[in-house]
């Protein structure tokens, strides 16, 4: 946390081309973009869902042997003609009943699978699969646990040339998450919210334009949540790219984003987008507006909120 | 190898793990003379542990046992390595495309129940008799099982691991490299050490029949020679040489990534 208000407190001083995060690949584009806003369409980090539909074939009977092909079944509806748009270094939050397709959606986007039928667009240009541009954090644990916290870390950074710069880079996002200390471990020496960190750390080190995490608090402890949940946020303040995060939390969702969307049951449609201009840090029993927006969000989802 | 150890009852324990299997060699021993003293069979029939010990002696001595150990061992050691050269790449190939899966799966599958044994006919045909036919039933008992293990090792690895991959598009090699080997590791040294069993179980029946030398050709000489005290000291050859087998392919690799 110390680490962030430092960061903070420095940039009021240094220029924006000076700070460790402008070194990399896309970041000189994006500084150019926010000053000429008409490029708006082609930011690198905005994003547009048109039409999204995606259907599952469901099972008739259970798998005969181990990858049975034969998967005939009647077809389901997943996501039903999803229309969203995101702008370029927004917060967003999605939130919906289980199985509605939220992690569903968010693979899409990140091109890990296809769309039955819709338009996925990213900085102006149709999403073709995935990138290391666009970073995905996995719901389970997505650390390759036969390599340390370092190699784990680096792992975008293979093809970078200079062994100096690569070395600072992975060192600067250990450190960032506030791991130092803990590079030769593997994963199962780390608790689980240091492998959350870790995760984090891999995602940001190589700048990606667009950061997904499907659910990254799950599994840890409710203490440990609200602090990775902090730093998200500082993250975000501090890097100003573009997040998309799916969360079962409404709280989570109130705190962090700058947009949120919720989603229906299945045949999925969105319920309600909504640009959250709340001041931060946030508090939802001191803000009244948020507390409203709560009681109002956990009544879309079927729930009569109790405080 | 408790030289290394600090702590006072990881000593003990160790110490408890040579021991306890000891006694029970011991016992066996025991038990072994006096069936013989009780039953009162001729040694000739069943020889004494003390008779077995002076056959093992004897045939130290004038280099026998050596060189039939080294026969074999050589001939398990080349084909297995042959197996597992080709075993495992194949393996690792099938486990990643479903169609060279479905053009090699039937086939290894109908031919890995056929025993190595069954092959000796047609071994002695095309190799001749000597190194050649032995070393090629270990490789037909290793190979087969190392095809079957890594292709199922590798399509059981988390496919998270791939999606990872793809998103730090990795290049081909690279997924092989840092994500599919380092994966099976664990499931392929099992499949090296049930195989390199069956491999040493399947060289001394080939050296019954194929070859005028190994463990199996002395024990087959020495019974012609009604040997018993010989056919036992090649019997016991084998088990110690099993045991050691298996310990090198446990100590193979020590994953430090898992706990
Ligand atoms: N590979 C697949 N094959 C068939 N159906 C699938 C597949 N993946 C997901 N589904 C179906 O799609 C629906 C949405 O799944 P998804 O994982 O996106 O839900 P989710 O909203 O992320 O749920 P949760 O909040 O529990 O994580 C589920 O009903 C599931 O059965
Ligand atoms: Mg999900």
């Amino acid at each position: 946390m110390q680490n962030f208000n430092l960061i903070k407190a420095e940039k009021g001083n240094v220029t924006i081309g000076e700070t460790a995060h402008s070194i990399g690949r896309k970041t000189e584009n994006s500084t150019q973009h926010i000053k000429t806003p008409a490029a708006e369409k082609t930011k690198i980090g905005h994003i547009q869902i048109k039409g999204l539909k995606k259907e599952y074939i469901n099972r008739r009977h259970a798998a005969r042997v181990i990858g049975d092909p034969d998967v005939s079944g009647e077809r389901v509806t997943v996501l039903d003609d999803i229309n969203l748009e995101f702008q370029e270094g927004e917060m967003v939050c999605i939130l919906g009943p289980s199985g509605c397709g939220k992690s569903t959606m968010l693979r899409i986007i990140a091109g890990f699978e296809k769309a039955t039928t819709g338009q996925i667009i990213i900085g102006g240009k149709d999403v073709a699969g995935p990138s290391p541009d666009h970073i995905f954090v996995f719901q389970q644990c997505g650390l390759l646990p036969w390599m340390n916290v370092w190699d784990n870390v680096g792992l975008g950074l293979r093809k970078m040339q200079d062994k100096i710069a690569k070395e600072e880079r992975i060192r600067e996002y250990i450190e960032l998450v506030e791991l130092s200390g803990f590079e030769y471990n593997h994963p199962y020496e780390l608790s689980g919210g240091m492998q959350r960190r870790v995760e984090l750390a891999r995602a940001l080190a190589v700048k990606p334009d667009l950061l997904f995490m499907d659910e990254p608090f799950t599994g840890l402890d409710y203490l440990t949540h609200l602090k990775i949940r902090e730093e998200v946020v500082n993250i975000h303040e501090y890097i100003g790219k573009t997040m998309i995060m799916v969360t079962h939390f409404i709280e989570d969702a109130l705190v962090m984003a700058d947009r949120i969307v919720v989603l229906s049951e299945r045949p999925t449609r969105v319920k309600m987008v909504r640009k959250l201009d709340f001041p931060r840090p946030r508090n939802i029993v001191k803000d009244p507006g948020l507390s409203e927006l709560r009681d109002e969000v956990f009544l879309m989802l079927g729930v009569s909120y109790v405080a | 190898m408790t030289l290394f150890w600090t702590k006072k009852r990881e000593i003990i324990e160790i110490k408890a793990g040579t021991l306890l299997p000891l006694i029970t060699f011991v016992a066996v021993i025991l038990i072994w003379e006096l069936t013989i003293r009780i039953s009162g069979w001729s040694t000739r029939v069943f020889p004494t542990p003390v008779t077995v010990l002076q056959g093992f002696y004897e045939l130290i001595r004038n280099g026998t046992l050596l060189k039939h150990s080294v026969a074999s061992l050589y001939r398990v050691t080349v084909g297995f390595y042959l197996a597992v050269a080709l075993g495992i790449p194949l393996g690792i190939i099938i486990g990643q495309y479903k169609p060279v899966k479905m053009l090699f799966n039937p086939l290894i599958q109908f031919l890995r129940p056929i025993s190595p044994l069954a092959w000796i006919p047609l071994a002695m045909l095309w190799f001749g008799i000597g190194d050649q036919p032995a070393i090629f039933l270990i490789f037909l008992s290793s190979f087969f099982s190392l095809v079957v293990a890594t292709a199922i090792a590798v399509e059981s690895i988390n496919p998270i691991y791939f999606q990872v991959a793809a998103n730090f598009d990795f290049s081909k090699s690279e997924i092989v490299k840092k994500i599919i080997v380092p994966a099976i590791i664990p499931d392929v040294v099992t499949a090296l050490r049930l195989t390199i069993a069956i491999a040493w179980l399947v060289v001394v029946a080939a050296e019954m029949i194929a070859v005028q030398s190994g463990l199996g050709y002395l024990i087959l000489d020495s019974r012609n020679a009604l040997r018993m005290d010989y056919v036992m000291v090649g019997m016991i050859m084998i088990g110690l040489i099993g045991l050691m087998l298996d310990m090198i392919m446990r100590r193979f690799v020590i994953l430090k990534w898992q706990n």
